[in-house]
Parts: structure tokens; sequence; C-alpha cells
């Protein structure tokens, strides 16, 4: 089912839904970008339409409601623990088909490795549906088309995408098919819009041999990367997190846990008892970080954490282009595997 | 003909006195020292069909046009008129060059429109202090700078006015990451510390650079909407007593410091030195002789500073004494 909506219709559907669902949306807040007087696209709860940013990829991903970036999930006193009040009313997430893919990673991360799901994820994740906003063309640094992620996966129970001056909806959740029938102009036939194509292309290699391991092209990154993480706290599918156990200073009895995210970019990540710390130049953070992307998730779960939204490079202060580091991965295994052939 | 020029005018009218006789300079006031392509080019053909052929750069990021004969500052003065316009500083007859000179060219760093640092937008700041004062002929400096980094020297000026943000802190978004710790250690002045697992800033000790805000990688550290700044006053280079403003007033606002800069014009009319060499005297040599409390009373006149201001009860410079000792031990 599809529909042709003014944007007081939209409006409306939105806060119809508001009586049922939170929701959670790109939001464009002012003033907040990392320079003076710029702003930054991040996702919040919202109320109305004027509150949603639809015309600009978001910086900052949907994931900070599944995988919050600071989230006390217990407290404890001497002999108790007490889990965390949350707030799980339903929420509808509105994201891009990108976005979508991405949420399979965090599921499969969460809930699908090892025996045990996690809990806190568990509780949040079950409220949790998802509205896809169509993509009618592709963004600064996109590269879904290439990781096969530009057709979102089912999933969604309506899409929306601005066309004409008005919105064009797609709705898969029959329950909701009357509330948008309700506040459209037409009904029509909508296929959520997707992207073919984008500028940035990338080829991710097929199997990565060891002996990239100690290669020079990590080299470059130890000069110009300047590990602060945010192409990972920016990356929906980055699922890394830390625990900081917290005795309260009045009285260090007392306590909580909490789950803040971490970053194989950021200093501690790898830091062990002793002092020893793993990966300590940039280059060395970056290859793992890559490799996890386009490699060693593959390699575990069949296919890639990537899924090419490009807010790594669209984020890094230093114009360090993950897209532009899997092609040098790419172009380093096929000289690697011809180095190999050489030699026999 | 001999020539028979009124230098005092032609002074006033923004051209030097030049050592080589029958030839001046056209000084062109440039504010926050941004200047358009298009005005550029004239400042350029100025150069090439009056002057000879050279621009000298000045400290306060003006432009002066050396080598103009004394008999074709009307006909440069028509040629200004563009650059004035585009500029949009103020003027009194069109056609007729530039007012005044006394009150110097308003400095400013690239700021916020071109620095990662730069806490406010210096060139619209600096165009709006110069459209307050200009033209006037009293000797006053005024320098605005970006953030804390000072790369406009204001601390060398009677008004030196460094940006500054109030950094607002998300605990919900820390990670606890500490960058903000480091990057305020190694970068500024060691403001930010960990408890818990979450930061503490020591609001006396931060000085509102926005580094911590700069370096956070999740957007818990994020700038105040107001814009605040630091007011420097009465620094000087020069033969007496040169030394640093020093820091009067701190999370200032905007309209103050305007306001406080025009102030001072009153001041100085009151208790300029009558017999001071071409009717001009330092601010700051006038406010050590009338004292600091009758320049604070004249400045804040009307002045409603806001409630996060901080000012402070008497200001102490130091700097060398060469009309006392110019001995070197
Ligand atoms: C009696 C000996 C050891 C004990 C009891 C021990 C215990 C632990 C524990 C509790 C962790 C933390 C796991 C976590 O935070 O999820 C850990 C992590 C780790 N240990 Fe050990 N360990 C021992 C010896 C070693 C040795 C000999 C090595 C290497 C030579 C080693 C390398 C590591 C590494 C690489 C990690 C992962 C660090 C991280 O992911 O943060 N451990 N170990
Ligand atoms: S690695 Fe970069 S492109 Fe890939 S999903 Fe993460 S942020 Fe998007
Ligand atoms: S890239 Fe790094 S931070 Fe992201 S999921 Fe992988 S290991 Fe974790
Ligand atoms: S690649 Fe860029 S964003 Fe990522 S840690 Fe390095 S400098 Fe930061
Ligand atoms: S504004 Fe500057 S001084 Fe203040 S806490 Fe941030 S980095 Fe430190
Ligand atoms: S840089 Fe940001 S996320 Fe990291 S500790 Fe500081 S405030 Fe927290």
């Amino acid at each position: 089912m599809g529909y042709v909506l003014s944007r007081e219709g939209l409006d409306q559907v939105l806060q119809g839904l508001g009586t049922e669902y939170r929701l959670y949306a790109p939001v464009l807040k002012m003033g907040e970008g990392r320079f003076a007087d710029t702003d930054v696209v991040r996702y919040d709860f919202v109320t109305s339409l004027d509150q949603i940013e639809l015309s600009k990829k978001s910086d900052y991903a949907f994931k900070e409601l599944l995988t919050p970036l600071s989230e006390t999930l217990f407290f404890f006193t001497e002999g108790e623990v007490k889990v965390a009040d949350k707030d799980v009313r339903d929420v509808i997430v509105l994201l891009r088909a990108c976005d979508l893919h991405a949420v399979k990673r965090l599921d499969q991360m969460y809930l699908a490795n090892g025996t045990e799901k996690d809990w806190f994820y568990q509780r949040i994740r079950d409220h949790v549906r998802f509205a896809l906003i169509g993509c009618p063309s592709s963004f600064e640094n996109c590269f879904c088309a290439s990781m096969g992620t530009n057709v979102a996966p089912e999933g969604w129970v309506f899409s929306l995408e601005e066309a004409d001056g008005g919105y064009r909806c797609a709705v898969a959740d029959g329950t909701l098919a009357g509330l948008f029938a309700e506040h459209a102009d037409a009904e029509a036939d909508v296929e959520p819009a997707h992207v073919v194509e984008n500028d940035t292309k990338v080829r991710v290699p097929e199997n990565v041999p060891t002996a990239i391991y100690k290669h020079q092209m990590w080299d470059e990154y130890t000069v110009r990367c300047l590990k602060c993480g945010r192409c990972t706290i920016a990356c929906p599918t980055c699922t890394c997190y830390t625990m900081q156990d917290v005795f309260y200073t009045d009285n260090g009895r007392v306590g909580e846990r909490r789950r803040v995210a971490a970053s194989c970019m950021i200093d501690g990540y790898t830091d062990v008892a002793g002092g020893g710390q793993y990966r300590r130049t940039g280059g060395e953070r970056m290859r793992f970080k890559v490799l996890h992307k386009v490699h060693d998730f593959r390699a575990r779960f069949g296919y890639d954490m990537c899924v090419g939204c490009g807010r790594c490079d669209d984020i890094c202060p230093e114009y360090i282009s993950f897209a532009a580091c899997v092609n040098k991965l790419a172009d380093a295994v096929d000289a690697l595997g011809k180095e190999v052939d050489g030699d026999e | 003909m001999s020539l028979d020029v009124n230098v005092k005018a032609l002074m006033k009218n923004a051209f030097r006195q030049s050592k080589v006789r029958g030839e001046t300079a056209s000084r062109v006031r440039v504010p926050g020292g941004l200047i358009n392509a298009e005005s550029m080019a004239r400042v350029v053909e100025i150069a090439q069909e009056f002057g000879n052929g050279t621009i000298f750069l000045t400290n306060r990021q003006g432009m002066e046009i050396p080598g103009i004969p004394l008999e074709k500052v009307p006909e440069v003065n028509e040629r200004l008129q563009a650059i004035i316009d585009d500029s949009g500083v103020n003027q009194e007859e069109r056609g007729k060059g530039y007012p005044a000179a006394g009150t110097r060219n308003v400095v400013g760093c690239p700021g916020s429109r071109l620095c990662p640092f730069g806490c406010y937008d210096t060139t619209a700041l600096a165009r709006r202090m110069d459209k307050a004062v200009f033209p006037n002929n009293r000797h006053v400096k005024i320098a605005f700078t970006g953030c804390s980094n000072d790369c406009a020297h204001v601390a060398l000026n009677d008004f030196g006015i460094i940006g500054m943000t109030e950094p607002q802190y998300d605990r919900d978004r820390c990670i606890g990451c500490e960058q903000c710790v480091k990057w305020c250690r190694s970068r500024s002045v060691g403001a930010l510390s960990v408890v818990n697992g979450k930061i503490v800033r020591d609001e006396d000790l931060c000085i509102g650079c926005g580094v911590c805000v700069n370096y956070c990688p999740t957007r818990a550290w994020t700038r105040s909407p107001e814009h605040y700044f630091r007011l420097k006053i009465m620094g000087r280079t020069g033969k007496q007593n040169p030394r640093l403003a020093e820091d009067w007033l701190k999370w200032v606002d905007e309209d103050s410091i305007i306001k406080i800069a025009q102030n001072t014009y009153a001041y100085i009319d009151e208790h300029i030195d009558p017999g001071a060499p071409g009717g001009k005297e330092h601010i700051g040599y006038i406010v050590d002789r009338t004292g600091f409390e009758e320049f604070v009373k004249w400045a804040l006149d009307g002045v409603e500073l806001g409630p996060k201001c901080e000012r402070a009860s008497r200001v102490y410079w130091g700097g060398k004494r060469y009309d006392r000792s110019n001995e070197l031990k």
C-alpha cells in the first residue's frame, strides 16, 4: 500500500503514531557542531515532522538508541543488585537502507554471537520498530551500492521520502494503513527510493592473506590518524563497549555499573594488566578496524560488517578515508597475490 | 609653483607624511583584515597609476600605497571610494577619502570563518566595532582574536578582545575516553579531570578556549549558544612603558564591549593632556594619570554587564619603564 501525503498530512500521521510510539529520528542540532556556529545532525526523540532532518545524512547513527553511548546497567549495594530503570515504551526509528542493514549487524553481535543474548540490549530492542527514509540520491561519501546495502531489507513498517513538495509513503504494516489513509491526499504505488550507484566505489578483497599484517600500507595512518575514534562512534555498526564500575564517593560500598562505548581506535582499548598495549600506533589500529569491517566479521558471520554509509569518512578530522583505505587494501592484496604467484 | 599643503589635514585624511618631499602614502583601512578581491585589485591599480608600484602591508592589517604625488591626493580619494564602499567604513563626504586616521584599523584574526578554534566571527565583530567607533581622531587600538591562542596579538592593544565559549557537558553522551582531559592539558590549561568515569571542569581555571569541544568524539562537549569574551585593556608598545594588556572582564558579552569602547572616547575627551603632541596621547597613559577607577566610571557608563561576567576590581600592568631606567642588568 502506498500513499501521497502533504506535509501537514504526514505530520498528522506522525502525531497519530505518537500516541502509541515514541519517534526517534535525525535532528539538526543547531550550534552543536564541533566548530563555532556549526550544526550537527544526530538522533533524538521527536514529536513532529518539523523537528526531523530528512534532507541530510545524520552525522551520528541511530545506534545510540539500541546501544547508548553511556548506560547505567545496574546499581549495587553490599548484598544487592538493582537493575537500572529503562523507558521501554515502543519506539519507531526513522532510518535509511544502509542503517537497516546495520541493525542486522547489531542484532548479530548482541543477540546471536555465542550462546548468550545480551539482556540489556534485548530489553531495548524488543520495543523498537523501524521506518525507512528513502534515498532518491546518494550523499557524499556513501558507498552502499558497493556493499550491497543500497536496497533496504525487510523489517520496516512504513517508508517516507520527500517528492514534489509532499511525501510518498509505502506502508508495509497493514495495521498502520488506516492512519495513513485517513491523512493521505491519494493512494499510489510507492516503492521506497534507493540509489543504484554512488560516486564512491569500494572494492572489498575476498581473501586477505596474513602477510597484510606487516604490510607498509598501514604506516601512513600512524602519521595521519589522531586515534580519536570518531569514525567508530559515528559508525552504525560498531558495537564495542567497555565497563565502568563506579563506587560513589560518599559511600564506597555502593555504586553502579555503566556500559560505555569503546573503540579500537581510542587509547585504552588494548591495555592489559601490567601496562601492555597491543595496538599502539594509528596504523595498527586502522588495520584492526578496517579488517574487522571488511574481513574478520565476514570470517565469523558470512557477511561484511560495514554497510557503506560513509559516516566514518564524513566525520574524520584528518580526511582519512575508510573507503580509500579498503581500496588500497584490495590493491595490496592483489599485489601480494602476484608476489606469491611469482614465487611459484 | 611651490607646494602649500596642510599636512595636518592630509594626515587626518589618512595620508602619511612621507620622507620624500612631494610624496605621500595612502592608508587603506581594512577592518578585520578581510578585503574582497575587487578591492584588492583597486588597491593595486592605485599603486600602479598613482604610486610607485609597491604596496606596504601594515602590522594592523591595513595597506599603505607609497609614492603618491601630493597633488594627486584628490584623485586618489575618488579612486578610494569603491574600496570604502565595499569595506563599509563610515565616511563623512563621498569622494573625499577617509575622514580620520587616529583610531587605528580594527584588527581581527581569521576567526570562525576559517579557523577551527575560532569561537566567533571575528571579521563581523571587527567590522561592527569599526562602524561604532570610526571616524575618530583619538588614538585607540582595538583588536579581536578568535580564541585564547591570541593569533591577533590583542594583548598589544588598548582593547584586546578574545573569544570564549562556555563548554556544555552532556554526561549521557560521555564515554569517558578522556580525550578532552588530555587535549585540555596539552593544548590548554588542564581544567578537566575524571571523577568516576565522567568529566569535571574546573570553572575557575577554564579559559573557554573550546579545545575540549573540538576534540570530543561524541558531542558530549558542545559550545554555549552565547558567545563570550575576555576583554584585556591598555596594552601598548612604544617608548616610555611598553606593556601587555591585562584582563579586566571575563565572560563579557559583545554589546558591552562595543559600548565600553564608545564610552572610552568621552573619557579621553575629558582627560587627555591638552598639550599632547599632535593632540594624541595613548589612552593607557591617560589611565595611568587619572587612576583606573576614573576610567572604569566612564567606561561602564550605561553598560549592563551580564550575569556571567566577572570583573577585576583592580588591574595591574607590568612592562618595562624606559622612562625610569634603560639600564641592562
Ligand atoms: C593467569 C593468567 C591470566 C589470567 C587470570 C588472565 C585473565 C584475563 C582477564 C580476566 C581478562 C579480561 C577479559 C575481559 O575483560 O573481557 C584478560 C584479557 C586478556 N588477556 Fe589475560 N589473563 C592471564 C594471562 C594472560 C597472558 C599470559 C596473556 C598474553 C600473553 C594474556 C592476554 C590477554 C589479552 C590479550 C586479553 C584481552 C585484553 C582485552 O581484550 O582487553 N592474558 N585476561
Ligand atoms: S565503517 Fe564507515 S562506511 Fe562502514 S558502516 Fe561504519 S561508518 Fe559506515
Ligand atoms: S571497528 Fe573497532 S570499534 Fe568498531 S566494532 Fe570493530 S573493533 Fe569495535
Ligand atoms: S581515522 Fe580519523 S576519525 Fe578515525 S580515529 Fe583516525 S583521525 Fe579519528
Ligand atoms: S574550554 Fe578550554 S580550558 Fe575550558 S575545559 Fe575546555 S579545553 Fe579546557
Ligand atoms: S572527550 Fe567527550 S566522550 Fe571523551 S571523556 Fe571527554 S567529554 Fe567524554
